[in-house]
């Protein structure tokens, strides 16, 4: 699809409203993210720590980043383009998309069009097929054709994935173009489903088709206030709720928002509405409402507040879409890095579900399948909580006494043959049981292999608890309150 | 989320934070948790208050570790790793996971040379991770945490459940608390 990416270069710069020719740096996590022309001449690159930039340029000026600043500066770029390329959806502060070929055709061609928008604000434009060459394509503001002639001789580092272009590096691939060239099959092999999308990047494919299988209506969540509501950051409260009532209400669906529209209403009848691109869950959706209210800054008080969930795809979150923090994406591309090098079985993430046992009531997902959305809910039968820490992988067989040195049975009506008094597991030193309470018991499977058990626990005099198994006359610890 | 990272501390649960001699988990710091019984409750609690903030948390080679506990103690399940069988490769796959989330745990399984250990540490200081450790690590840990004396209540004779014991905890100087 013919994408244009509007660029505003150095936009966490440009926003912060300094002369021109003054030398300044914004850094974020301690690295350079932006610097002006003037410090760029002076040296003064990106990734450089403050150090080194300040050392490079002396007399630089040094800013943290504030992106509910860019975006509050960003607002009234967005509105001059708006005014005549309406559907445009913001990617993030300083930079835009927007599908290109309605507005092409409108101004009389793509290039017709990129003029229009550099003469309403300062914006560098590029169009190609898809978001990530028309990203490339904006930084040098040309039309692209042939994507994968286009991206042929950029870098791999601009596929934004800093471990993989590392090993591409050191196994000699530099480009782009020479990693499209590799075969799909050992791309996948050695890198994985991550590596596979971003060779399809490389090779000019669009990075999300739009899947919609079975179309999902378009979700919305919308807050009405009675009373207009002056303050930005009482609306924002409000928003914030408003987000995570829509996440949840995806997430139960099994996806995530890939495109938000976030709309407000004054009570002068002024409404404002704007389109933001990205996987977002419930906290990026709430900045992202922040920052709109910080950059429209309503004249009246606000009447309404509402978030469409426009454009959704299904899916693991943090692995497809990097995640919506910080500490999500890092932690997303450490787990994949982990799992190339133990294996797609050996990461696991967890989620609780329905059933009868501790080990039952688990369910564990390998990292980068999605999450099952399920109900725990309380079972007959099951043991009782506060659930025990350790859940023995393989249950130990154990001995139980009563005070005859009989071993303790269950009746068919679920009474115990005899209290407990000693109890040893795995072959192991008798102690004393000083309390203990049960059966719990459950008859699954009558239709098959019938499996009927009761459950103990059982608390010795080493003040060890464990939760007992009795299942055809063998008793196991199946888990301990460690 | 953000002034975690500044003031360098993850936090946690309230009944912890009299425990801890600086109230939270001070980031690139090594904890030992150690006791017969009782250092996996611990572990978890020591979880809870911080991924309910929004930290990752990973556990490596405790495939006993009981994820209904976990959720019960307040840890959130949707960014809690597990590697119950990391192999041969584990120290490897610490390292990777050191790099990426902010609270890891080593089950007891793995054998460490006091080299390895002490680049972990050091890793681990680097990158302002926290790592949980136990009882057997060949180098001395920033911060030991010893779980004993577990008294029990609410299970007597043929009726009632284990409802919440009472354990020491003693962390440079003795201190009482409440575990379900």
């Amino acid at each position: 699809m013919r994408t244009l990416v509007a660029w505003a270069p150095d936009w966490p710069v440009a926003s912060a409203g300094f002369p021109p020719d003054t030398a300044v740096a914004v850094l974020a996590d301690r690295r350079v993210v932006a610097a002006s022309e003037a410090a760029r001449r002076e040296g003064v690159r990106l990734g450089l720590r403050r150090r080194e930039a300040e050392s490079r340029c002396p007399g630089l000026v040094v800013l943290e980043r504030d992106l509910a600043a860019e975006a509050r500066a960003f607002e009234p770029v967005v509105a001059a383009v708006a005014a005549f390329c309406p559907r445009l959806a913001i990617i993030r502060p300083g930079l835009l998309a927007l599908d290109a070929r309605g507005p092409a055709r409108y101004f009389g061609g793509e290039e017709a069009l990129c003029r229009r928008i550099a003469d309403a604000a300062p914006l560098r434009c590029g169009i190609a097929d898809g978001h990530f060459a028309a990203t490339l394509a904006a930084r040098q503001g040309v039309v692209v054709q042939d994507n994968r002639t286009f991206l042929a001789p950029f870098g791999v580092e601009v596929l934004e994935r800093p471990e993989l272009a590392d090993l591409l590096r050191r196994l000699g691939i530099h480009t782009l173009g020479a990693f499209a060239d590799l075969p799909t099959a050992s791309v996948i092999a050695r890198f994985g489903a991550d590596g596979a999308r971003a060779q399809a990047l490389a090779r000019g494919e669009e990075d999300h088709p739009l899947r919609t299988e079975a179309p999902v209506e378009a979700l919305a969540r919308t807050t009405v206030f009675d009373d207009p509501v002056d303050r930005v950051d009482v609306a924002a409260l409000a928003g914030r709720s408003l987000a995570t009532d829509l996440a949840e209400a995806l997430a139960d669906r099994g996806v995530v928002c890939s495109l938000l529209r976030i709309e407000a209403e004054t009570e002068h009848g002024e409404s404002l509405s704007r389109l933001w691109r990205g996987g977002l869950g419930p906290d990026a959706m709430a900045e992202r409402l922040r920052w709109q209210l910080d950059g429209w800054a309503p004249t009246a008080g606000i009447t309404l507040l509402r978030l469409v969930a426009e454009e959704v795809v299904g899916g693991s979150q943090p692995a497809l879409w990097g995640g919506t923090s910080a500490a999500d994406r890092r932690a997303a591309r450490g787990l994949d890095r982990l799992r190339g090098i133990l294996g797609p079985d050996a990461v696991f993430t967890a989620a609780l579900r329905g059933g009868r046992g501790p080990a039952d009531r688990v369910v564990l997902v390998p990292w980068g399948e999605p999450r099952p959305r399920l109900q725990p809910a309380p079972w007959p039968g099951c043991h009782p909580q506060p659930a025990p820490a350790m859940v023995h992988p393989n249950p130990l067989r154990a001995e139980v006494t009563d005070a005859d040195g009989e071993p303790v049975a269950v009746s068919a009506r679920g009474s115990p043959s005899g209290a407990p008094e000693r109890l040893s597991v795995d072959g192991g030193p008798w102690s004393d049981v000083v309390a203990w309470s049960g059966p719990w018991t459950s008859d699954e499977r009558w239709w098959g292999e019938r499996r009927r058990r009761a459950r103990f626990q059982i608390l010795t005099s080493d003040r060890v608890a464990h939760l007992c198994l009795l299942e055809r006359g063998q008793w196991w610890i199946e888990a301990t309150y460690d | 989320m953000c002034s975690l990272h500044s003031v360098g501390m993850l936090t946690v649960v309230p009944p912890l934070q009299e425990i801890l001699p600086d109230g939270g988990l001070r980031r690139g710091s090594v904890l030992c948790l150690s006791g017969a019984i009782g250092s996996t409750s611990l572990l978890l609690a020591l979880l809870s208050g911080a991924t309910a903030e929004g930290s990752w948390a990973a556990v490596v080679g405790l495939p006993g570790l009981g994820v209904e506990a976990a959720a019960g103690f307040g840890v959130a399940l949707e960014r809690l790793v597990l590697v119950p069988y990391p192999g041969t490769v584990w120290l490897e796959a610490v390292a990777t996971l050191i790099d990426a989330i902010d609270l890891v745990a080593i089950g007891s399984s793995g054998r460490c040379r006091p080299n390895d250990a002490r680049r972990l540490a050091a890793r681990v200081r680097d990158r302002g991770a926290i790592l949980l450790v136990p009882r057997a690590w060949p180098v001395s840990p920033d911060l030991s945490l010893e779980v004993s004396a577990p008294r029990w209540s609410g299970l007597d004779a043929g009726y009632g459940t284990l409802t919440r014991r009472r354990v020491t905890v003693r962390c440079a100087g003795e201190r009482q608390l409440w575990l379900p």
